[in-house]
């Protein structure tokens, strides 16, 4: 069984966003579902320092200091795009207007609470930017994110351990091996994205698995 | 004639007093009002809470200044980043103390102070540990957590260019939490790149009006630290 790569998992989750959508993306492997998005289908970017229509990265003789995204790196601006302070631009997260936004994941439950913001290490310095924001105001919150850790441990969980960022808020999981909403029944598989049994994902998964009932 | 403008940074700071809270713009680099805080280094101020999205880069700005030992407490939500070493050093031997809060409600905390709105229940961080011990209301079958405002002493804010009035407009990204800094403190101290003659900017595209701003210094080309 070969799991998909990065790539494959960000233009897998590309495919399900509907043209003219207004979507945030988050920093990490979300980044990569830019590169899948056509521009004929205007899915317009927000980014939470104030920018709505964020274009591609900025080529290196386009680089301005003050043309950032959220994760600080120079971009380009689509023509329409606009600029807007923070009251607006959390506003726009918080208030529900988005109608979709990209993160990476930790760990998701099996009710959809979402742990993405810190590993609960003492010593360091808690950071959460803008995730707890993104969570609880977009529309749809689709997690990007391996199924099992580097060690092999499951993401996919009954509970989370680790420190929540929100309850209930997430979606959908897009993982290199499945696509899995979270419903409420618990976590139903949409798609199988490689080769595998039931019983193999199911084994690779820390939460049960509901699957399609054969027609 | 009103007349904001003030001849340099030093002077716009001088009156920045030990223990005061100062709200310093910026996301990043972006919008971040160096020469101000170099200026507030010059000036002595100490025991400073800081609010700010983050917690500075390399060691100019903001983080000269948590370098320097000026600054008691950070206000943030994103202290962690590539060269924020100052700062991390700093937190590790327990020499500054640290409020994580999310970067939307920073921000509307700032809005809640600058609008004369005695707090507000925001949905974000509800069951996480950055809601630990505030109130949580039901409303409309959803649940939400009690947030204050944060008033500032100062803001230090960057923008694009100002008037006499202190009006002024911003440039692209570098707006972030100018606007609403510029409301929330109670002497607001604005570091333009260019001055502008009274009329200059277009009234329909002002973007903070000067009844917010108290001082503005021109500072053509500020170093921007990102």
């Amino acid at each position: 069984m070969q799991r998909l790569t990065r790539q494959q998992m960000a233009q897998r989750l590309a495919k399900d966003i509907a043209p003219g959508s207004y979507v945030n993306i988050g920093i990490g492997m979300p980044e990569l579902v830019a590169n899948y998005l056509d521009p004929a289908d205007e899915i317009l970017l927000h980014s939470e320092n104030g920018i709505l229509g964020m274009g591609p990265s900025a080529p290196e003789n386009e680089i301005d200091l003050e043309m950032i995204n959220a994760g600080k790196k120079p971009v380009t601006l689509l023509t329409g795009g606009a600029f807007f302070h923070h009251v607006d631009s959390f506003a726009i997260m918080r208030g529900g207007h988005l109608d979709l936004c990209i993160m990476g994941g930790m760990q998701v439950s099996s009710t959809g609470d979402l742990a993405n913001w810190s590993l609960g290490r003492p010593g360091e310095p808690p950071a959460v930017g803008g995730a707890m924001d993104l969570a609880v105001g977009a529309k749809k919150v689709f997690i990007l994110m391996e199924h099992n850790a580097k060690d092999g441990t499951p993401k996919i969980v009954e509970k989370c351990t680790l420190p929540v960022t929100g309850l209930g808020v997430v979606s959908r999981v897009y993982t290199d091996l499945a696509v899995i909403e979270s419903a409420p029944q618990g976590m139903q598989v949409i798609e199988k994205l490689v080769d595998i049994s039931d019983e193999e994902l199911q084994s690779l998964t820390g939460a049960v698995l509901h699957f399609p009932v054969a027609q | 004639m009103v007349n904001k403008f003030v001849d340099n940074a030093h002077e716009a700071v001088v009156d920045v007093f030990d223990g005061a809270t100062v709200l310093v713009g910026g996301f990043g680099g972006a919008g971040h009002p160096t020469e101000l805080l170099h200026a507030l280094i010059d000036q002595g101020a100490t025991d400073l809470t800081i609010v700010n999205n983050n917690a500075g880069n390399f060691e100019v700005g903001l983080a000269a200044l948590i370098k320097a030992g000026r600054v008691r407490k950070m206000i943030c939500s994103f202290p962690k980043a590539s060269h924020s070493h100052v700062f991390n050093q700093m937190y590790k031997e327990g020499r500054i103390e640290l409020e994580c809060v999310p970067q939307g409600t920073i921000a509307e905390r700032l809005h809640a102070a600058g609008a004369g709105i005695g707090g507000f229940f925001t949905r974000t961080s509800y069951g996480t540990d950055l809601a630990k011990g505030k109130e949580v209301r039901e409303i409309d079958g959803e649940f939400y957590v009690f947030e204050s405002p944060i008033r500032g002493d100062f803001a230090l804010v960057l923008a694009q260019k100002g008037d006499r009035w202190g009006n002024l407009v911003y440039r692209k990204a570098a707006r972030n939490f100018g606007p609403v800094m510029c409301m929330a403190a109670k002497t607001t101290i604005v570091q333009v790149k260019q001055k502008v003659e009274l009329g200059e900017l277009d009234p329909e595209n002002i973007v903070t009006p000067g009844i917010f701003v108290n001082r503005v210094v021109e500072i053509p080309n500020p170093q921007i630290s990102s």
